[in-house]
């Protein structure tokens, strides 16, 4: 028996704010329903992070706990040292902020990244809330993305940073911008929420292929049925 | 006007009539509110689950209060939002139908209260708990804390009875003169992992917490609860067998009853008042539908859910689960994923709803067996034969309860 793959869920004491922690739970499910072991790690505020997992899922938050949160990956930098050798890391929402040079809080103070990402974010003059369809930029991904975005934080992208998609409706990184996400050496982020992964299959089996290969299709006709209702639905916001 | 108003909204099926009718009021006098409340004493009931239900007995439990006062049937006349509309127009409406009741019971919505405490002038606040809620709506938990805690601070006469197993509502009752505090429970801890005055990470060890950051830790509660009894001041230990279910409506009767006594009702009355509170705005009913008995639960958000589904009759035939995403529910589903699924063992389970899908992609992750039926009443058909336990979030129960309605 093969050791079963190490998904990494990173802080979701305190970046665990949408459901964010469904993404690994997405992750482990789509490989052990194609009988390939795999678990969980959680990692809390008490524990260091470690460099060895296979892969790493990160979620929103916040501001104070956004700042715990990027207070303690900076301390203890198991997850730089994991990107740097390429484990996949998915970002969402704050953590893409957390990930990044720099972020603002909504109250004026500028706190220090984790710096794996080329990106800054400044509030928004409002929060930007609602559904988002964008259309992937990365090769391997083909499926439009669905998600949620609930954020004031705008992130701009430096040039050593890709974004993952064009926005098709919504506001994505920043309102006016056009889009979403951002996309580094082994790091994707988004500001998508649903769970990403549970609206985004194809995501989810293309971050599971880098760490495993290849993977055979898996038909869930009720994610299928889910993402022809969101992608169908107004934004409302 | 506002009886008018009220019969409107309820054929054009509009949801709760008391909305409609109060927001007729609110048209006609903005200051209608100030006025309706003075002259009574008010208890504000706000946080983010248990409002509806801790109104419900903070008003049996003000009952008592009329009666031993011996003020006849104007004493025991309690002004309350039973209906649980909790914005301006619903608290007008409950107040104007009430004109001489001398106490009132209103629930509040948490960001309500700074205004509607200015208006009214609450005796007393009782501050439940507060976690994440529709957060697409209301914005983020920590400014609901500093928004309630700048509210309290300009009613410093006001008795706040508040709940010291939840950080946040610690944080916005500490700094006021007269607390009582309650430990009525706080099985979610996931919003308050930071501390709302320091930003550092609130330790927890059993059931004490306390800040990392600065002087802030757990106060001892004056009022507790355990599976049978009711401990108060000075040595009080009252037995207390509630009709309703569940750890979390003891804590909440808790609350009630110390902001009944804080107004004057004697402990043992209070106790057996809110002892007898069993159904709240058609929740935890049972209701006959064909060959099914259902008992209906409500469920708003990700705290509200875990609670609600520790309720569940595990020996129950059938599940349903019912979720909406219109704007009352809040449109962002993702919470379903911080609920755990995971514990129906053998019984049937029916993702139902507007957003039914969301449900069943959430069930069908967490290894959940179960079948996808939109239409709730049609979900609970489905279910074998025998008693169904039904969880519903807000705008899926009004549906569900206007369909019932219909039926008999």
């Amino acid at each position: 028996m093969t050791d079963p793959v190490r998904i990494g869920l990173v802080l979701p004491d305190v970046m665990g704010t949408y459901g964010d922690s469904g993404n690994a739970v997405v992750l482990r499910q789509r490989l052990q329903l194609r009988d390939i072991p795999a678990e969980i790690v959680e990692i809390t505020l008490a524990d260091p992070v470690p460099d060895s997992l296979d892969l790493y899922t990160l979620g929103g938050a916040e501001d104070y706990a956004q700042r715990l949160a990027t207070k303690h990956l900076r301390r203890h930098p198991g997850l730089q040292r994991a990107a740097d050798r390429g484990a996949p890391v998915l970002a969402i929402c704050a953590a893409i902020q957390v990930l990044g040079h720099w972020y603002e809080t909504s109250a004026g103070e500028q706190v220090q990244g984790v710096g794996l990402l080329d990106v800054t974010t400044s509030p928004q003059s409002e929060r930007t809330i609602g559904e988002v369809t964008s259309t992937p930029l990365l090769a391997e991904l083909s499926d439009p993305l669905t998600g949620f975005e609930n954020h004031r934080g705008g992130t701009v992208l430096g040039s050593d940073a890709q974004p993952l998609a064009a926005v098709v409706r919504g506001a994505g990184n920043r309102l006016g911008d056009g889009v979403d996400g951002a996309v580094q050496g082994s790091v994707v982020a988004t500001y998508l929420h649903g769970p990403c992964l549970a609206r985004n299959p194809e995501l989810a089996d293309l971050l599971l292929s880098r760490v495993v290969g290849p993977l055979p299709p898996l038909p869930l006709p009720e994610v299928d049925e889910l993402r022809r209702e969101r992608l169908a639905a107004p934004r409302r916001m | 006007m506002g009886a008018l108003a009220r019969w409107a909204s309820r054929v054009t099926g509009r949801g709760a009539g008391a909305m409609i009718g109060g927001l007729v009021a609110m048209k006609l006098d903005r200051s209608i509110l100030w006025q309706l409340g003075a002259g009574r004493q008010t208890v504000i009931i706000t946080g983010t689950n248990g409002k509806s239900t801790t109104t419900r007995m903070v008003a049996a439990a003000l009952r008592t209060v009329g009666r031993a006062q011996g003020a006849g049937l104007r004493g025991q006349t309690v002004a309350s939002n039973a209906e649980g509309a909790n914005m301006d127009a619903g608290l007008v409406a409950a107040l104007s139908a009430a004109r001489t009741a001398t106490l009132a019971a209103l629930e509040v919505d948490e960001m309500h209260v700074p205004h509607v405490a200015d208006a009214v002038g609450p005796a007393v606040f009782v501050l439940l708990n507060l976690s994440r809620d529709q957060l697409d709506r209301v914005g983020e938990i920590n400014h609901i804390e500093r928004t309630l805690r700048a509210g309290l601070a300009r009613h410093p006469g006001a008795v706040v009875v508040a709940n010291c197993d939840d950080v946040l509502m610690t944080s916005a009752a500490r700094d006021c003169p007269n607390v009582v505090w309650v430990a009525a429970g706080g099985g979610w801890a996931g919003d308050s992992v930071s501390c709302p005055r320091s930003g550092e990470v609130i330790v927890r060890e059993g059931g004490h917490w306390y800040s990392s950051g600065t002087d802030f830790s757990r106060p001892a509660p004056q009022w507790w609860v355990d599976d049978e009894t009711l401990y108060g001041p000075a040595g009080l230990a009252l037995p207390m067998k509630l009709a309703l279910p569940g750890a979390v409506n003891r804590g909440n009767a808790a609350q009630a009853v110390a902001a009944a006594v804080a107004l004057g009702a004697d402990p043992a009355a209070a106790v057996a008042a809110v002892a007898d509170v069993d159904e709240v705005a058609g929740r935890y009913r049972t209701v006959s539908i064909g060959t099914h008995t259902a008992r209906l639960l409500l469920a708003k958000n990700p705290a509200g859910w875990q609670e609600a589904l520790s309720m569940v009759d595990k020996t129950a035939a059938g599940v349903v689960i019912s979720v909406n995403g219109q704007v009352p529910d809040g449109e962002d589903l993702s919470w379903l994923w911080d609920v755990r699924f995971e514990h129906f063992g053998e019984t049937s389970v029916v993702a139902a709803g507007e957003r039914g899908t969301d449900l069943a992609v959430r069930l069908g992750y967490a290894g959940v067996e179960h079948s996808l039926v939109h239409d709730t009443v049609k979900a609970i058909e489905s279910c074998p034969d025998g008693h169904v336990e039904v969880v519903a979030n807000y705008t899926a129960f009004l549906r569900l309860q206007r369909t019932l309605e219909r039926r008999i």
